[in-house]
């Protein structure tokens, strides 16, 4: 497995804030190598992303406060290299080596 | 037992009005002081402009016709305006923000436009507190505090305007007097009372500046809307736990329609979260200085935005510029992270050309913030042969039996407390089991088997084997305040630990707070 790795997985970096992270087990950060293309041979993007952290690295059986209706549930920022995900082309962005993808749940105590 | 607790409620609010008074009596000497000080300051200056002229004699040098004109002339002075003052600050003034004046992005300029700017304060809370603190400080002219809510003890260790001896007091009333000796040049204005749609226009719109210090999404996207419409900048902050977030908003703010005005809260987050996924600090928790870092960087924000003209800060150009989130992190390193946010969303439905948010629909009340928030319906899964109150719990916990006249036993039931394990390492009752409400709802549907053979969630269907192997006693379930024992007793019947019905499994309503109120005083509240 490990020979062929360069070429079928990326490693990137997952983080999670603002209280999401207790869904995937109290990690805030969470390095991680995915499948460089999905199942129709075309390149991983955040969407797959979104789906593959759902299916591997979530414990918690509460889904919908991750993902609701296909995508991120409504009060989840992405955020892909520091950066607000509307500029990077949202779901449809190819995930990169080496990237940094913080999901961030909003705040709402004052 | 009833009227000791009322004597000693009143000896607590005689002991609090006595400290209030000696509060105002304090500021009235405060008052006073200043009030003769500037009495004084007046003779001295009227002292220097020399001798009364009506002393003077004018019976030699002007004939008696002019004399009536030459008097009322001389009487009139006594209207005209004191000469232009040669500074434009007052005295103390200078000596009051000196620290502040020779910063070079204030200086001068930028006192003179805090002086004359007006900010608005909604949520007088754990990041308001803090914000108002700085803002009166650094001597903003007029500042407003909304607030619907009065000052709770469980308030004080983060919302540092509030004291113990004006705890019952409203949050807005409390603010006024703390702020007002902070800074008696500050011209302060209370609005009591929540925001509310009705009330938004009026409210925000002789300012120049908003914050957001409020704790809930329906009234983020409504001072967001209010903002868009009036042209507001906005400066939002939130915070819960360890985390905190801050944005400034509709910077600039520029109409509806226009794309180069700073995105609003609706760009960035168009849809509410789920109302299940929104904690409050009363449930989540708050680390004190965490929403104060959050609410001191709200006031940051303000006084950029308001001395941005000033020339030595525009080679800055700071925050205006590109629309960003903060994210504080208390246990992360770094604790700071800065991401940049996206524009003005092209379909906003607040701040782009094809808004549907307008003055007329958010006035005429049409816009349900509440509704479009969604709400918490209160739990009610269970039905009556399902629950206990507390009072009958009691009896089952403390009293002999009366027919058998057997001694009350713990051991005839498990009592399950469903509290999160560091809520339940506080208080707990004597006996009682803590199997968390997290992991309760973590453990997978129908687990046959036992023990931890589903993906190494051990931990999780432990408890479930150790109730069943105690398949006999009754189960009593209990939490806070009464809901999550429910949802939990409903788990385990489906997990089938109730063996069909044979056992009974039930929920005691109201939980603890229930069982302080009505059994034992003594309990802490937490």
């Amino acid at each position: 497995m490990a020979a062929s790795k360069e070429d079928d997985t990326i490693s990137i970096t997952v983080e999670f804030s603002g209280g999401l992270e207790m869904l995937f087990s109290n990690e805030r950060k969470l390095p991680l190598s995915i499948p460089a293309k999905d199942d129709t041979g075309a390149r991983t993007n955040v969407a797959y992303l979104v789906n593959y952290l759902c299916e591997n690295a979530m414990k918690d059986p509460k889904k919908e406060l991750f993902v609701l209706d296909g995508t991120v549930r409504p009060g989840i920022l992405v955020l892909i290299n520091d950066a607000d995900w509307e500029l990077e082309g949202e779901e449809k962005y190819e995930v990169q080596e080496g990237d940094n993808i913080l999901f961030v749940s909003t705040l709402h105590g004052g | 037992m009833a009227s000791t607790l009322i004597i000693e409620s009143l000896r607590q609010q005689i002991a609090s009005c006595e400290v209030q008074l000696r509060d105002l009596q304090r500021q009235l000497a405060e008052a006073e002081h200043s009030h003769q000080q500037q009495l004084q300051e007046r003779k001295h200056q009227s002292a220097q402009t020399g001798t009364d002229p009506l002393a003077y004699d004018f019976t030699h040098g002007i004939h008696d016709d002019f004399k009536s004109e030459v008097y009322a002339a001389l009487l009139h002075t006594e209207d005209v305006q004191p000469p232009p003052n040669r500074w434009p600050l007052e005295k103390n003034e200078y000596r009051r923000y000196g620290r502040q004046l020779i910063v070079p992005v204030i200086g001068l300029q930028g006192q003179l436009l805090l002086k004359g700017a007006s900010v608005l304060i909604v949520g007088v809370g754990g990041l308001g507190c803090p914000a108002a603190a700085y803002l009166v400080g650094a001597g903003v002219g007029t500042v407003g505090l909304v607030d619907g809510d009065t000052v709770e003890e469980s308030n004080l260790h983060r919302q540092i305007l509030h004291s113990t001896s004006r705890v019952g007091m409203t949050k807005v009333e409390s603010a006024m007097v703390a702020l007002h000796s902070l800074n008696p040049n500050v011209k302060l204005i209370p609005h009591h009372g929540r925001l509310s749609p009705e009330t938004a226009i009026s409210t925000v719109q002789s300012y120049d500046l908003v914050l957001d210090c409020t704790d809930t999404p329906a009234s983020r996207y409504l001072i967001s809307d209010t903002c868009v419409l009036l042209g507001k900048p906005l400066v939002s902050s939130s915070a819960l736990r360890i985390d905190g977030q801050l944005m400034v908003l509709n910077n600039p703010p520029l109409p509806p329609g226009n794309t180069a005005g700073g995105p609003c809260y609706r760009c960035v987050f168009p849809k509410p979260p789920p109302p299940d996924s929104v904690l409050t600090c009363g449930d989540g928790g708050i680390l004190g200085p965490v929403v104060g870092v959050m609410g001191v960087l709200q006031a940051l924000e303000a006084i950029k935005v308001l001395t941005r003209f000033t020339g030595a800060s525009t080679n800055g150009a700071a925050s205006s510029d590109s629309p960003s989130l903060l994210i504080f992190s208390a246990y992360s390193n770094p604790m700071f992270r800065a991401m940049r946010l996206r524009a003005r969303k092209p379909k906003c439905a607040a701040c782009s050309a094809q808004a549907t948010v307008t003055l007329e629909a958010l006035s005429s009340g049409s816009l349900d913030y509440v509704q479009f928030c969604g709400t918490v319906a209160p739990v009610d899964a269970l039905s009556a042969n399902e629950r206990i109150s507390v009072e009958n719990y009691a009896k089952i916990r403390l009293e002999a039996n009366p027919f058998t006249g057997s001694e009350p036993s713990k051991d005839s039931h498990i009592l399950v407390d469903v509290r999160e394990k560091v809520q339940f390492d506080i208080c707990s009752l004597e006996g009682s089991v803590n199997i968390p409400f997290s992991i309760v709802e973590r453990t997978p549907g129908f687990s046959l088997k036992s023990s931890g053979n589903i993906d190494g969630s051990g931990e999780e269907t432990d408890w479930v084997s150790e109730l069943r192997k105690h398949s006999d006693k009754p189960v009593f379930v209990l939490c806070r305040r009464g809901n999550d024992s429910q949802i939990t007793v409903k788990r385990m019947k489906e997990l089938g630990l109730d063996n069909g019905g044979q056992r009974w499994i039930g929920d005691i309503k109201g939980g603890l707070q229930a069982w302080r109120i009505s059994i034992d005083a003594d309990f802490p509240e937490y």
